[in-house]
């Protein structure tokens, strides 16, 4: 698990381990039934206090992202999160926001970019 | 593992300050300091050189006697009781005073006289850890290797408190990193307790729970440290005329910008200070998370400038020489 913790912005860093476990579990990158690291080995790699790192995974269990096993550690919750769909939906909107606007700054019309996306779309299913 | 059964109750902080003050001289190097540290807090104190930072950690080790207030270090007085609180502290000094003449295994077996609790097969860890020569004189050891040393001594007789001035004062980040790792891996041990001075934020930030700012010898702010983050805001403010002087805003603690457009450091409740902005004719165009730099210069700087003999640039290089390499 990739997680790039960065102090002076103003983040907490509990909430910057929350936000980036969602993020890659709503991207697929951490599957259902996925062990999470220990609290203990992901405080030492990340050079960060282990309440810390305690006090995201309390969070994220408490979001439903990942469940504690009676005596063993944390996975990433089966079947999915509640908030799984919300997040995936929620990553996508960044990405559409910098879309959008990079369209407007090369003045591009929406109709134009919806056809660019069904064509890269279109694109891609014939690679596969 | 230490099996010493701490003779104070888990619930009692492990150092209890309250209103502590200290005078050399003219000079009011504590005023009124309080502040608990709990078993098991990772509990970091931030300020620029000369904030009063050592003098409060020469309280805690029983180095200074309280001129006025309190201070008790598991439930006992440092002063009094020196070898009881010293037994189940380790400590590392900024200037590290190791002694130049001896070698490192010396040293070892040295320091190891002083403690009943003495881990030597910790110590052998650490000193490959720390990649350490046994045979090298102390006074031959690079900066890195010094504080290496240091800590390796304050932590082999697995302290319950373990006191830490600068730890990483004057290392390259490589070093720093390695001294950060062995403060987590300290804490992660079942209820040890961390106290340590740093002008280095993003250390403090990275690896404390609660942390405490000092200027000129008082306690500016403290705090667990994700609610001071999260208590903490910057709003951008635009004006439909530029302001004739920078807008006055109850709980701002800096105000920056110019002609329509400015920037409040608050802390505050975030709907008064709305409604104070709609009074004052503006609007908040943008709300940002304040970093602790930002915090930490708006509450120090403040503090500088309504102190009697202030210092202008003393406190800027506090924040100057953060390293990237650890991000």
């Amino acid at each position: 698990m990739q997680l790039h913790i960065s102090p002076k912005d103003g983040v907490p860093i509990y909430r910057q381990i929350v936000n980036q476990v969602k993020y890659l579990v709503g991207s697929g990158r951490l599957v259902p039934g996925e062990e999470l690291p220990p609290i203990r080995v992901l405080a030492e790699q990340l050079v960060v206090n282990p309440n810390t790192v305690a006090r995201a995974y309390a969070e994220l269990e408490r979001a439903g992202i990942v469940t504690k096993r009676h005596g063993s550690g944390t996975y990433v919750s089966d079947n999915g999160s509640p908030l799984k769909r919300a997040e995936r939906l929620k990553i996508l909107a960044q990405r559409a926001d910098a879309l959008v606007a990079e369209a407007r700054h090369l003045e591009v019309e929406i109709s134009e970019l919806l056809d660019v996306v069904r064509e890269r779309h279109r694109a891609m299913q014939s690679k596969e | 593992m230490n099996m010493n059964i701490p003779a104070s109750s888990p619930n009692q902080p492990v150092i209890a300050i309250s209103d502590l003050s200290r005078r050399f001289k003219s000079k009011l190097a504590l005023d009124s300091v309080s502040l608990n540290v709990e078993r098991g807090q990772v509990f970091g104190l931030v300020g620029a050189n000369g904030a009063g930072k050592t003098t409060l950690i020469k309280h805690i080790l029983g180095l200074l006697k309280a001129e006025s207030g309190s201070l008790r270090v598991f439930d006992l007085d440092p002063v009094a009781e020196p070898v009881a609180v010293l037994s189940r502290v380790g400590f590392l000094s900024e200037d590290r005073d190791l002694p130049g003449w001896m070698r490192v295994d010396e040293l070892i077996r040295y320091t190891r006289a002083f403690h009943a609790e003495w881990d030597a097969a910790y110590a052998e860890q650490l000193r490959g850890q720390f990649q350490l020569d046994p045979a090298a004189r102390i006074k031959q050891l690079s900066r890195g290797e010094l504080a290496k040393a240091g800590l390796l001594v304050a932590l082999a007789h697995r302290p319950e408190l373990l006191v830490l001035d600068e730890p990483s004062s004057g290392l390259d980040p490589i070093v720093r990193r390695e001294m950060l790792e062995a403060i987590v891996r300290t804490v992660a041990d079942e209820g040890r307790t961390v106290f340590f001075s740093s002008h280095l934020l993003d250390e403090i930030e990275r690896v404390s729970d609660r942390l405490a700012m000092m200027a000129c010898g008082r306690v500016v702010l403290q705090g667990r440290l994700d609610e001071i983050l999260e208590s903490h805001f910057r709003l951008t403010l635009r004006f439909p005329t530029p302001p004739p002087t920078p807008p006055k805003l109850a709980g701002a603690l800096l105000v920056t910008g110019s002609g329509l457009e400015w920037t409040v450091l608050c802390n505050g409740a975030r709907a008064e200070l709305a409604a104070a902005v709609v009074r004052l004719g503006a609007r908040i165009v943008d709300e940002t998370a304040a970093s602790l730099d930002e915090i930490f210069l708006a509450r120090v700087g403040r503090e500088r400038s309504t102190t009697a003999n202030p210092q202008p640039a003393a406190w800027q290089e506090a924040t100057l020489d953060t390293p990237d390499a650890m991000k």
